[in-house]
This record gives structure tokens, C-alpha cells and sequence, in this order.
């Protein structure tokens, strides 16, 4: 079959359009949406099972596929537009690339997914994979303003728009946050962002999870104005026990005061980390959820961190936990089996908390699902979304087991 | 089914006296905000309970019967308007708080609940419910899921798409499906966030659990006034650029000051400005006392010629009333008002109101602008006389021009409103073929014979769907 792969689309885009990546399994990297439309519809036209990538730091490249469809050669960043607090970025973009070039304007996109610092943001957008930030700044899909998506059949669609105020159409971009490239190929990125604040603390504390946790209620119960409130297991923070950790931005005067209060409301003594261990701090974090082969996330109401950090223990190792205190979303990280996390999506979807997979070598992919224990009548409407934007069913995408 | 026969079968299920079948019971229900459309029902049926919903949406499935879901009928895109064909399901009885979940900062309500009362259950909490559309004391928030409303604190604290976490819906065959969970992560693809703001063409929200927000310690109100809008938007920029986000950032034009001020709603704002912003800043009060330096200063350097400043809730109520009720003062100016809704990239503000001004001037139309300048949201206000049909027309096609030159400056037809029936001619401006062709096949995944909603959002002849036989 690779051969035949290949000798068709070299014959359609030219005898350098395609190479073999480890697995040797044909890949493009078309540099335009064109581009990309044109290799899904021959996808489409051929019958051909396609997998997408992103740079290839999150997800493992181990899907079976005829054909790998990169974005890597999408990595323009479009527009800068600091007075709208909007920026378009072709969705290879590397998040660390265009945060540097932000930075430079004076605004940023406040996102601190797991993973490496150049993960694509068509990688963290399909994966829906936000990081502490969400506490204030919320899911990824609240971030996005509108996308161009190339659908399972080549089809090239534009939803939403670049202002960050939009109710025309059905909002098809926030439907791509989290779809893991089940409806199509995200190539452009119409984003909102903000400005970089003027003061950006982080504290920590570090004490018995119990003693965190319920610190972290007492801050969220006083409307503690914080960017992020993060639990960290201790072998994810690298200490003897858990670490709360608390970044406060905005305004010098605001940060100052809401540190102040923080430590009144709180027993144990707050540390105030340099810039460079802050920041240490925060990528160390992301960087751990690839340290494990597994790495999934529960939605959880804040109230019940704690049971749930205990539920996913009973079942698997105690990995390594990250968990928004306010939020409520948390997310692990390790080696698990299909039967231990079947054993954990079951017992939490007891209890009204979904778990989404979101990486994991191809065999547990396929056969556990980023998704599954749906609810009536989910399954049937997600079935039925992919062949509408998928109707060849090309994407190998293993949404449900 | 006849009329008679249906309404005794909807009868059957909610009781006769909550059956609406003669012309002049349906008069209430001919419009909703919007003043340039009407539509008569066939028949309007007010469920008293969830239960009564899906068997109401049952009973049209057999008969193969269009619906549409209206709330308090406050929308203006004519959204909630029902052919004669169709049955309306008014869901203004299903108003109960059902659960407040005070440590997890989560209302669980029907969809009839008013948005304002939701916020006023939550007050002793120390909480509300953000997003606050203008109709706020009125309109219900299964009608915002619906629009996915906004409202002048939506610029820090997000639109109602922000704010849903879990939904139970009914689509039109009468099934029942929950999306999203209580904390807010989906279970599977998030179809809460698509179906927030389908405008009631994926079914009815029987359900819905909504994220609350803490009541702010402090809240500051500023008011400055402008010789200009370029001036004001100018400041509006730069309050954006340095990172503080106010909780509402308005802007009102010399017209709309002077209509309010010649009004009973006079709020002593200076008359000869050519444009006044209301700024608020909320939080702590250190942060808020801080902020309100920064904007003040801000306000100054670009020539405000004159700022004021409330904190006590009375004080602020005052700044704020010509605002709240400047849609009322207007009736003064005017027998009918449309209200346009668009949105432009924040940048292009100044230019685009010249434009919008010169467009009035050139169709002799007068237009009044108050909006929420913080996020580009415009609503600029065409004044008119539907008996004066020569007025009337070149009001439409001011409107047209208007719509026109939002999209050319990178905007969108709509940011809070929704397009109903009035914006369908508009929607081929702002997106291709192909993405009105998906978006016509993703609403048949959850209502294939396009029952629920008929004929809105998507113009008809874009349709794949319509030119391959028509919506059943």
C-alpha cells in the first residue's frame, strides 16, 4: 500500500512532495491550506486512512495510517493585531514561537498546555489540552475566535471570525477544541489574546495535600483573584509532599494586595518564587505530563479534587497529578492498562465526571478511546457529526472505543 | 392535523388553558424585539414542565409539524418569530431555580428563568450570574443559550457560551440528550458550546446549569466625555493595551447623549459632548483604586474634557442610567428604532462610525450609536416611521451599508443578537459556500427534517440541503 501511497501523490504534488517518517508510512507537509485540502481530498478519493500530526511532541506518531498529513509546514504566524488583542497563526505555529513573538507586542495568548514548549496550537487546540491558566483564563475553546478547517473530504470551511465578539452561524470553531481532528484538519487559527500583565507572581506552599486542598477552597470561597491554583503531587514537583501553587497577575498594586491576603487566609507560609524558578515552575509541570505514557484529564467540580486524586489512586499508580484547585479539571499522567483506566472512566462516570484521554500509545488510543461512557444519544449526534465532516471516514481518530 | 385538532391534542397534554389558537390570543405572540417583522403562529402552546416539553416535541415529531421555542420574545433578530405553520412553544413557565450550588458556584435552572432573577437568587450567596444582556430584567436564559447573549460586563467576564456548563436538550424527534457535564468538560466532542447560540435549530434546552461568578468587593463607575469619537476610541484602545480589563467599557455618541438628556431619563451627562464612556472597574479595592488611576490617566491624556467618578451604588446607578435606558429616551426621537448589532475589530472603531455617520447623512436617515466599545460591539440606532414607507426603505438600505461596512473592516454581521430573519441576506458576506453548506448538514445531525427553528440562520437558496429538495 505505501508504495502505491506514495506513487500517487508524488504523481499529484510532485516527486518531492513526500517522504516516510520512522514508521514508514508516507507523509506531507503541504504549506497552505490549498494544500492541505488537496491531500484530504485525494485521501478521501482513495480510500486512504489518514492520520494528522502537529510537531510531533504530544500525541505518539504510532496510528496506523496510508498516509500522514503534517502541519509542521504550517507554521506562519499571520497577523499580530495588539490593538484588537487578536492574532491569526497557521496552526503548526509552535505555541512557544508565537508567544516569543507576542511578547514583543505586548500581548500574549494565555495558554500553558502539558507538553513541550513548541507543541503546535493545532495540537493543543484539537487535544482541548489547557494547562493551570484555565483558572482564569478558561478552556481552551474560549480562546478561539475562528478557524479555517480542511474536512475529512477536502472540503475547506471557515467558521466563526477574527473580532472577539461573534454570534453569527454555529459555532463550528469551539466544536474543533477538544474534537482531537476527528471532523477535519485545523490549518489557520483566529485567536484572542490579551495583554501581558504588568506583575506576574507565583507562590508556593508546600504542606499534606488535605492541608492544600483545603487552603485552596478557603481561597476560592474569598474570591482570590488569581490567574492560576494548582495542586502538584509531590513526585510531579519533585518534594517531599504536594505543592499549591498560586500565579497572581495584573497590576502591581492588585498582586501585592491579593498575596497579602492570601497568606492571611491561609496557616502555612506562602514562598515567593524568582521569575526564572517561577517559570521553571510552570514548564516544569507541562513538560512532566510526557514523562508518563498515559496522560488523561477528569472534569471535576472543584468539591470533589480530593475524592477524585483518590478515586484514580485506588485504581492506577499515583502517577503524576496536576489539578486546577478552582477549576476543577484535573490531569494525570503515567502508565496505566486498558483495564485500569476502563476501571477509572467507569467509577468517575459514576460520579458525573467524564475522562478524556488524551495521550497514549496507539493500542490503548484505540482501544479505550479519547471519549467513551457517553451519555444517551451523545454517541449517535458524534457519529453522526463525523461523517458530516467526514464522510469518507479517513481520519483515523479513535474518539470511542 | 387541522388547527383545531392539534390545539385539542396540545391541549390534552398542558391543559386547554394553556392552548393559544384565535388571532387575537396569538397578537402577543405575532413579534418579538425586532419592529420590521411579524409572523402568526399556527397555534402557541405554554408548557408548564419538562415533561409536557417532550411530549409537546413528541406529539409535533409524529405529526411532522415545525416548532419554534421563544422565551419572553425580548430577541431582536426576529428569531423567535413561528409561521403559520409552525406551533410555538413559549417556555415562560418553566421559570424554577432549580439547584444553587453554592461551594462549586453552580445554578442549575429551567429555561424560562428570567436572567435577572437568577442574579438576584444568588445575591445572599455572594454570587450572580454575569452576562447581562440589555433585556435582562425580561428575557429568559434559555433564550440566551438560544442567542448566546452578551450584554456590557461580557467584555471581562465573557458571553453566555462562557458560562454554560451542562445542558439537557430536547431535539425534534423528542429525544433527550445531556451535553457537557457539571464541571464543564464534555463528555466526548463539546457539543455545549455548539449547540450555545444555534438560535433553537438543534432543539430546546429543558435544562441548563450555568457558571456563577463571585459579586465583585468593589465596583467603580467612570465617566468621561470626548470632543470626539475618535478621541474616545482612541482612549479605549489604550485602556485595552495596558492590560486592565474593565468590566464594561461603553460608549455613547452626541446624539444618543443628547436624546438622553432631553428625556425623563436625564442623567446630567455634558450635553455638548461628541461622544461619553462609562468605564467600570471591579474587584478588590486596592486593585480597583489602582486601575482607576491608570484609566483616569489614561482618560486625561486623551483630552477627556471631563471625567467623573462613582463609587457608592446610588452615585453609579446615576452615571449609568442614560445608558440603561437610552433605548427608552430614543422613543422620544422616534416612533420606531431599529436596533443594529455588529462588531468590528476594535482598532477600526473611529473610522467605521464616520462611516456609519456619513451613510445616515447620505440616506437622510438619523442614527444614534451607543455601544459596547470595548469589544467593537456596535449598535448603532436607525431612527424611523414604519407608516413612512419611503423612510422606511432607505432605513434598510442604511442598515445594508452599515452591515457592509463592518464586514469590510474585518468585523461580523452580529455579536450579540443573533441573525434570526433579519440577518439571513447578510450571511453569504461573511462566510462561503462551503461553510454555510456544513453548517446547513450539522444542523440536520441534530434535526434532519428541519423542524425545529425553520428558515433561520441559514439563507435558504445556500442551502445544499433546500436545493436538493427543500426542507420537509
Amino acid at each position: 500500500m505505501n508504495d502505491k501511497v506514495l506513487a500517487k501523490v508524488r504523481e499529484t504534488f510532485g516527486p518531492d512532495a513526500v517522504d516516510q517518517d520512522g514508521a514508514g508510512r508516507p507523509r506531507v507537509a503541504p504549506d497552505s491550506t490549498d494544500g492541505v485540502a488537496q491531500a484530504m481530498g485525494l485521501a478521501n478519493d482513495q480510500a486512504w486512512r489518514v492520520c494528522i500530526e502537529g510537531r510531533g511532541s504530544w500525541s505518539p506518531l504510532d496510528a496506523p495510517a496510508d498516509l500522514v498529513v503534517s502541519t509542521a509546514a504550517l507554521e506562519r504566524i499571520v497577523t499580530i493585531a495588539p490593538g484588537d488583542l487578536m492574532a491569526t497563526v497557521e496552526a503548526g505555529a509552535a505555541l512557544g514561537t508565537v508567544n516569543h513573538r507576542l511578547r514583543e507586542r505586548n500581548v500574549w495568548l494565555a495558554w500553558d498546555p502539558p507538553g513541550h514548549a513548541l507543541r503546535s496550537v493545532g495540537s493543543i487546540v484539537a487535544t482541548g489540552t489547557a494547562g493551570p491558566l484555565r483558572h482564569r483564563f478558561g478552556p481552551i475553546r474560549d480562546h478561539l475566535l475562528g478557524c479555517t478547517l480542511v474536512t475529512g473530504d477536502g472540503r475547506v470551511v471557515r467558521p466563526g471570525g477574527k473580532v472577539v465578539k461573534n454570534v453569527a452561524g454555529y459555532d463550528l470553531t469551539r466544536l474543533m477544541a477538544g474534537g482531537f481532528g476527528a471532523f477535519g484538519v485545523i490549518t489557520e487559527l483566529h485567536l484572542r489574546l490579551r495583554a501581558i500583565p504588568a506583575a506576574d507572581c507565583t507562590f508556593v506552599a508546600v504542606a499534606p495535600r488535605d492541608v492544600l486542598s483545603a487552603a485552596a477552597r478557603d481561597l476560592a470561597q474569598a474570591a482570590i483573584d488569581a490567574s492560576a491554583m494548582e495542586l502538584f503531587s509531590p513526585a510531579l514537583a519533585a518534594e517531599a509532599e504536594w505543592v499549591l501553587a498560586l500565579r497572581l497577575t495584573g497590576i502591581e498594586e492588585g498582586v501585592t494586595d491579593e498575596a497579602q491576603r492570601a497568606q492571611a487566609l491561609t496557616e502555612f507560609i506562602w514562598r515567593e518564587l524568582s521569575p526564572d524558578r517561577a517559570s521553571a515552575l510552570w514548564h516544569g509541570a507541562a513538560q512532566a505530563a510526557l514523562s508518563g505514557s498515559v496522560t488523561f484529564r477528569l472534569g471535576v467540580l472543584p468539591e470533589g479534587i480530593d475524592e477524585t486524586i483518590d478515586l484514580v489512586a485506588e485504581h492506577a499508580d499515583a502517577g503524576l497529578v496536576s489539578a486546577g484547585a478552582g477549576s476543577g479539571s484535573i490531569r494525570w499522567t503515567g502508565e496505566a492498562t486498558l483495564g485500569q483506566l476502563q476501571a477509572i472512566r467507569r467509577a468517575a462516570a459514576g460520579r458525573e465526571i467524564p475522562l478524556t484521554l488524551e495521550r497514549a500509545p496507539w493500542p490503548l488510543r484505540q482501544a479505550f478511546g479519547h471519549f467513551g461512557a457517553y451519555r444517551e444519544g451523545v454517541g449517535n449526534l458524534v457519529a453522526r457529526l463525523r461523517d458530516t465532516f467526514d464522510p469518507g471516514h479517513v481520519l483515523q481518530v479513535p474518539l470511542d472505543a | 392535523m387541522s388547527r383545531p385538532d392539534l390545539a385539542d391534542a396540545l391541549g390534552r397534554i398542558v391543559g386547554p388553558k394553556w392552548v393559544r389558537q384565535a388571532a387575537a390570543e396569538l397578537a402577543p405572540f405575532r413579534a418579538d424585539g425586532l419592529p420590521t417583522h411579524e409572523a402568526t403562529p399556527r397555534v402557541a402552546v405554554l408548557p408548564g414542565s419538562r415533561d409536557e416539553v417532550i411530549e409537546i416535541v413528541r406529539l409535533l415529531a409524529r405529526e411532522g409539524v415545525p416548532f419554534v421555542a421563544r422565551g419572553a420574545g425580548t430577541g431582536l433578530s426576529g428569531g423567535a418569530l413561528a409561521e403559520s405553520h409552525a406551533v410555538l412553544l413559549v417556555l415562560t413557565r418553566l421559570n424554577h431555580i432549580k439547584r444553587i450550588d453554592v461551594p462549586n458556584r453552580r445554578a442549575i435552572v429551567e429555561p424560562g428563568v428570567v436572567n435577572a432573577r437568577l442574579s438576584e437568587a444568588t445575591a445572599p450567596y455572594g454570587l450572580y450570574y454575569a452576562p447581562d444582556p440589555s433585556s435582562q430584567s425580561a428575557c429568559t436564559l434559555g433564550g440566551n443559550i438560544a442567542e448566546n447573549a452578551g450584554g456590557p460586563h461580557c467584555l471581562k467576564y465573557g458571553v453566555t457560551t462562557n458560562h454554560v456548563v451542562e445542558l439537557e436538550i430536547v431535539r425534534a424527534d423528542g429525544s433527550v440528550t445531556r451535553l457537557g457535564s457539571p464541571q464543564g468538560e464534555a463528555w466526548g466532542p463539546d457539543l455545549v458550546a455548539l449547540f450555545v447560540g444555534s438560535e433553537g435549530m438543534f432543539g430546546v434546552a429543558t435544562e441548563i446549569t450555568l457558571r456563577l461568578e463571585p459579586i465583585p468587593l468593589e465596583t467603580r463607575t467612570l465617566l468621561a466625555a470626548f470632543d470626539s469619537v475618535r478621541a474616545a476610541s482612541e482612549a479605549v484602545s489604550r485602556i485595552i493595551a495596558s492590560g486592565i480589563v474593565p468590566a464594561a467599557l461603553e460608549m455613547m455618541d452626541g446624539p444618543c447623549v443628547r436624546a438622553v438628556e432631553d428625556s425623563i431619563y436625564a442623567a446630567g451627562y455634558p450635553r455638548d459632548a461628541a461622544a461619553v464612556l462609562l468605564v467600570d472597574l471591579d474587584g478588590r479595592p486596592t486593585a480597583v483604586a489602582a486601575e482607576t488611576r491608570t484609566v483616569s490617566r489614561i482618560l486625561e491624556e486623551h483630552r477627556a474634557t471631563e471625567i467623573r467618578s462613582a463609587a457608592t451604588p446610588a452615585e453609579r446607578a446615576r452615571l449609568w442610567q442614560g445608558r440603561k435606558k437610552a433605548f427608552g429616551a430614543m422613543g422620544r426621537l422616534t416612533r420606531d428604532l431599529i436596533v443594529q448589532d455588529a462588531v468590528v475589530p476594535r482598532s477600526t472603531l473611529p473610522d467605521v462610525i464616520d462611516k456609519i455617520y456619513e451613510i445616515g447623512r447620505r440616506h437622510q436617515v438619523m442614527i444614534v450609536n451607543v455601544f459596547h466599545a470595548g469589544d467593537g460591539n456596535l449598535h448603532p440606532n436607525l431612527c424611523y416611521d414604519r407608516t413612512d414607507l419611503a423612510l422606511a426603505e432607505r432605513v434598510f438600505a442604511a442598515g445594508r451599508e452599515i452591515i457592509q461596512v463592518c464586514v469590510a473592516a474585518g468585523g461580523s454581521i452580529s455579536g450579540e443578537h443573533g441573525i434570526g430573519t433579519d440577518k439571513l441576506e447578510f450571511m453569504p458576506l461573511i462566510f462561503d459556500q462551503a461553510t454555510l453548506d456544513l453548517m446547513c448538514d450539522v444542523r440536520g445531525v441534530f434535526d434532519p427534517d428541519g423542524r425545529a427553528n425553520p428558515g433561520k440562520v441559514i439563507p435558504v437558496r445556500a442551502c445544499r440541503e433546500w436545493r436538493a429538495g427543500g426542507f420537509r
